[in-house]
C-alpha cells in the first residue's frame, strides 16, 4: 500500500507544490528540513493530502519531525487510513 | 516629549489591569497579559541586562521564537536604557554554519553587548562569536528569573533621552544585517501620532497581527504602536500563521479585531489556503481596515480577498493600502480609511516605455494600480528623475521623502547612510508617481532587492551562495524576482552560465544550486535556468545588470 502511495505523492508533489513537473523525489529524500518544500508551501501539502486520500494532517503536525520524506508521509497516511 | 521607557510607567502605575496584549500561541490557552505583567516580565529582563553589566545606550540582540520571552526581553531592553535588535530565529531549513556566518555579520557592524536566546541555542551563539568579540554575555532566557515589580528609579530606561537611539531594525541575508536601521524614541513617537491619526485610531480599537516582529509592519503596526497608545493587541506567530493561515479569521472573529497588516501575498494565501469548516461561525464584520502593505499590491489579491471571505461578513470597504518603510519608522502613506481605496487604470505602453502613468483609453491594454493613499502628516513625498529632477503629475521616477520620522542613521554606518540621501530627501529606491492630487502609487523597484511575501531578500546574499556550487564561476550568476500572480508575490528565479554542455551535467548544477542556496538563506528558488557562457549582460563598469537579465530571461522563457 505505501508502494503505491510514494510515486504518486511523488509526482503531485513536483507538479501541484514545487512546479517542477519533471522532478523527480526520492522516497527517502528529505523535503522539509532541506527546504525543498517551503514553509509557504507546507498548507498545500495538507490540503493535498486531504483531498487525495481523506486524511487530516494537523497544522502542528506540518513539520520535519511529523514527516520529512515521502516513505514517512506515505507512512502516517497509511496508518490514519487504517 | 516622553521615552518609551515614561509611557509604559504611566501605563503600569494608573492603569496597571488594562490590556496590553492577547498572545495565541498553539498548544496553549489564549493568554491576557495586562500592562502590570507586561513591565513585570520586562523588569526581570532588565535585571538580567543589569547584572551582566549591559550598560544603557548598548544594543541587545534577541534572538528568540514569537512568545512571551521576546516580547519580555524587547521591553526589558527598553527599561533598562539598552537598544534591542530583534534577528529572525533559526528556521529548519537554514544551515546552521550560514546562521553563524549571518549572525556574525550582524556582530561585527552592530557591536552588541549581548545575546538573549534560548539554553539550546546558546551553543549556536557561541560558535558565531570570534575571540575578541564585543558580546560580553550570551543571556538564557531560562535563566532570567521571576517577574518583578519594576523600580523605576533604578532603571536606566527613564535616563534616556527622546533624541537617544531606542531600537534597531534589520532586514534578512548578509547585507541586510550589516544595514540595522537606527530609530529615536521621537522618531518612533512621531510616527506612531502621525499614524494614529490618519488610522483614526481609538481606544476600542482591536489589532491583530500574525507579522514578524523582526520586520517594520510587524514590529511598528503590529506591537509598539498598540502597547505604546493602550490599543488591545491580538498576536499570534508567524510560524503558525503560515501553516494555519484560517487562526487570522478566527482570531479576528472571536477578538472582534477592527484592525490588521497583511503584505499583499496573504491575500492571496488565505484566499486560496483555508477551508471552509474552518470558517465556521466566522463573523469578519468588525475588521475596518486591512492594510496591503510590504511589497507590491495588487488590485486582483485584494478582489480574491473580498470574494472569499464576504460571506463572513468582511466590508469592502476594510480593505485599505499603506506604503511604509523601517527609514521612515513605518508609514508613509495610507490609503483607504476615507474611502475605497483609489484605483487608477493606466496605458500599459505609455507607462512602459513613457515612464508616463496616463489614464488608460478603451481600446488599448492598460494596468491596474492600486493607490497607496496620501502621505502622512509630518511626511513629504516627491517623485524625482535619475537627475534629481521634481517630476510633474504622473511621471513615473523614484519616490524621495522628507519626514519628521526617519531614521537617525543605518546603525555605524556612515557610508551607507550618506548615500541614502540627496539635499535632505530619502531615496526610497521604489519607482511610483503622484496623482489625484497627492495619492501616492508605487510601481516598481529601482533597488536591487527582491521582495518574497513581505520578505526582503538582497540578490548578491543569493548569488554569493550561488557562486559557492561547483561548476559555477564567480560574477556568472544573476539572481532576481519575477512576480507570480497566482501567489501574489516575487518569486526567486537564478541564471548561471556554466562551461558543460551535458544536459545531465547542468541539472546536477542546478540541483546544487537549489540547495545551496535554500540552505545558505532560507528562500525557496522558483527556477534555477542554466545557460552556456556569455548570457549575463554587464553594466559598462562590470556589474551585472540585474533588469535587463531579467527581461531577457523573461523573453526567452517565454520563446520556449
Amino acid at each position: 500500500m505505501t508502494e503505491d502511495i510514494v510515486p504518486a505523492l511523488a509526482q503531485q508533489i513536483a507538479a501541484k507544490i514545487l512546479k517542477q513537473p519533471k522532478r523527480t523525489l526520492k522516497p527517502d529524500e528529505p523535503l522539509i528540513s532541506s527546504g525543498v518544500i517551503d514553509s509557504f508551501s507546507l498548507v498545500d501539502v495538507a490540503l493535498l493530502v486531504e483531498d487525495t486520500y481523506g486524511v487530516r494532517i494537523g497544522d502542528s503536525e506540518l513539520n520535519a519531525e511529523t514527516f520529512d520524506t515521502l516513505n514517512q508521509l506515505a507512512e502516517l497516511i497509511r496508518a490514519r487510513q487504517a | 516629549m516622553p521615552t518609551f521607557s515614561d509611557l509604559l510607567k504611566n501605563f503600569y502605575e494608573k492603569e496597571p489591569e488594562r490590556v496590553a496584549l492577547y498572545v495565541l500561541l498553539s498548544g496553549q490557552p489564549d493568554r491576557l497579559v495586562t500592562y502590570r505583567q507586561l513591565l513585570q516580565g520586562a523588569a526581570a529582563y532588565a535585571r538580567a541586562f543589569e547584572q551582566h553589566g549591559i550598560q544603557p545606550g548598548e544594543v541587545v540582540v534577541l534572538i528568540l521564537q514569537h512568545g512571551y520571552d521576546l516580547i519580555y526581553a524587547f521591553f526589558g531592553a527598553i527599561l533598562h536604557g539598552a537598544i534591542p535588535s530583534i534577528m529572525p530565529f533559526l528556521t529548519e531549513k537554514l544551515l546552521p554554519e550560514r546562521y553563524r556566518a549571518d549572525l556574525a555579520a550582524l556582530v561585527a557592524i552592530t557591536q552588541p553587548s549581548a545575546i538573549v536566546t534560548y539554553p539550546e541555542f546558546a551553543s549556536e551563539v557561541h560558535a558565531a562569536l570570534q575571540p575578541g568579540s564585543p558580546v560580553r554575555a550570551v543571556i538564557v532566557s531560562d535563566n532570567i528569573g521571576a517577574p518583578l515589580d519594576p523600580d523605576f528609579a533604578a532603571l536606566g530606561g527613564m535616563r534616556r533621552s527622546p533624541q537617544d537611539i531606542v531600537l534597531l531594525q534589520h532586514s534578512s541575508g548578509t547585507t541586510g544585517l550589516q544595514k540595522g536601521v537606527a530609530l529615536t524614541h521621537q522618531a518612533v513617537f512621531n510616527q506612531l501620532e502621525s499614524y494614529s491619526q490618519a488610522l483614526r485610531l481609538v481606544p476600542e480599537d482591536v489589532i491583530v497581527s500574525w507579522l514578524p516582529l523582526y520586520h517594520d509592519m510587524g514590529l511598528i503596526a503590529g506591537f509598539l504602536m498598540p502597547i505604546l497608545w493602550g490599543v488591545p493587541l491580538v498576536l499570534m506567530s508567524p510560524f503558525e500563521w503560515v501553516r494555519a493561515p484560517y487562526k487570522l479569521m478566527q482570531a479576528v472573529s472571536r477578538y472582534k479585531g477592527t484592525l490588521s497588516w497583511l503584505p499583499n501575498f496573504a491575500y492571496n494565501f488565505c484566499a486560496q489556503k483555508i477551508r471552509e469548516r474552518d470558517l465556521a461561525g466566522v463573523d469578519l464584520s468588525s475588521w475596518r481596515a486591512i492594510s496591503n502593505c510590504s511589497e507590491p499590491m495588487r488590485y486582483a489579491s485584494h478582489q480574491a480577498f473580498l470574494e472569499r471571505f464576504r460571506p463572513y461578513g468582511l466590508r469592502p470597504e476594510a480593505l485599505a493600502t499603506c506604503y511604509a518603510m523601517a527609514e521612515n519608522v513605518f508609514a508613509v502613506t495610507q490609503g483607504g480609511l476615507d474611502g475605497p481605496v483609489t484605483v487608477d487604470e493606466i496605458d500599459r505602453d505609455a507607462f512602459q516605455i513613457e515612464h508616463l502613468a496616463r489614464p488608460a483609453s478603451p481600446d488599448r491594454p492598460s494596468i491596474k494600480m492600486l493607490s497607496a493613499g496620501q502621505p502622512v502628516r509630518g511626511t513629504q513625498v516627491k517623485v524625482v528623475a535619475d537627475d534629481g529632477r521634481l517630476l510633474p503629475e504622473r511621471g513615473v521616477g523614484e519616490v524621495a521623502l522628507r519626514s519628521n520620522c526617519m531614521l537617525a542613521g543605518y546603525y555605524h554606518r556612515p557610508d551607507a547612510t550618506e548615500q541614502a540621501f540627496r539635499d535632505g530627501w530619502y531615496l526610497t529606491g521604489d519607482y511610483g508617481y503622484m496623482a489625484h492630487g497627492g495619492e501616492v502609487y508605487v510601481s516598481g523597484r529601482k533597488k536591487d532587492l527582491i521582495i518574497v511575501g513581505g520578505k526582503n531578500i538582497y540578490p548578491q546574499d543569493l548569488e554569493t551562495l550561488a557562486m559557492e556550487v561547483e561548476g559555477v564561476h564567480p560574477g556568472r550568476v544573476v539572481a532576481f524576482g519575477v512576480f507570480n500572480e497566482e501567489a501574489g508575490t516575487e518569486e526567486v528565479v537564478i541564471v548561471a552560465e556554466v562551461d558543460t554542455e551535458a544536459e545531465e551535467e547542468r541539472q546536477q548544477i542546478a540541483a546544487s544550486i537549489r540547495q545551496t542556496v535554500t540552505r545558505g538563506s532560507a528562500v525557496a528558488l522558483r527556477n534555477v535556468y542554466i545557460t552556456g557562457p556569455h548570457w549575463i549582460a554587464k553594466t559598462s563598469s562590470g556589474k551585472t545588470a540585474r533588469l535587463a537579465n531579467k527581461d531577457k530571461y523573461l523573453k526567452e522563457i517565454a520563446d520556449l
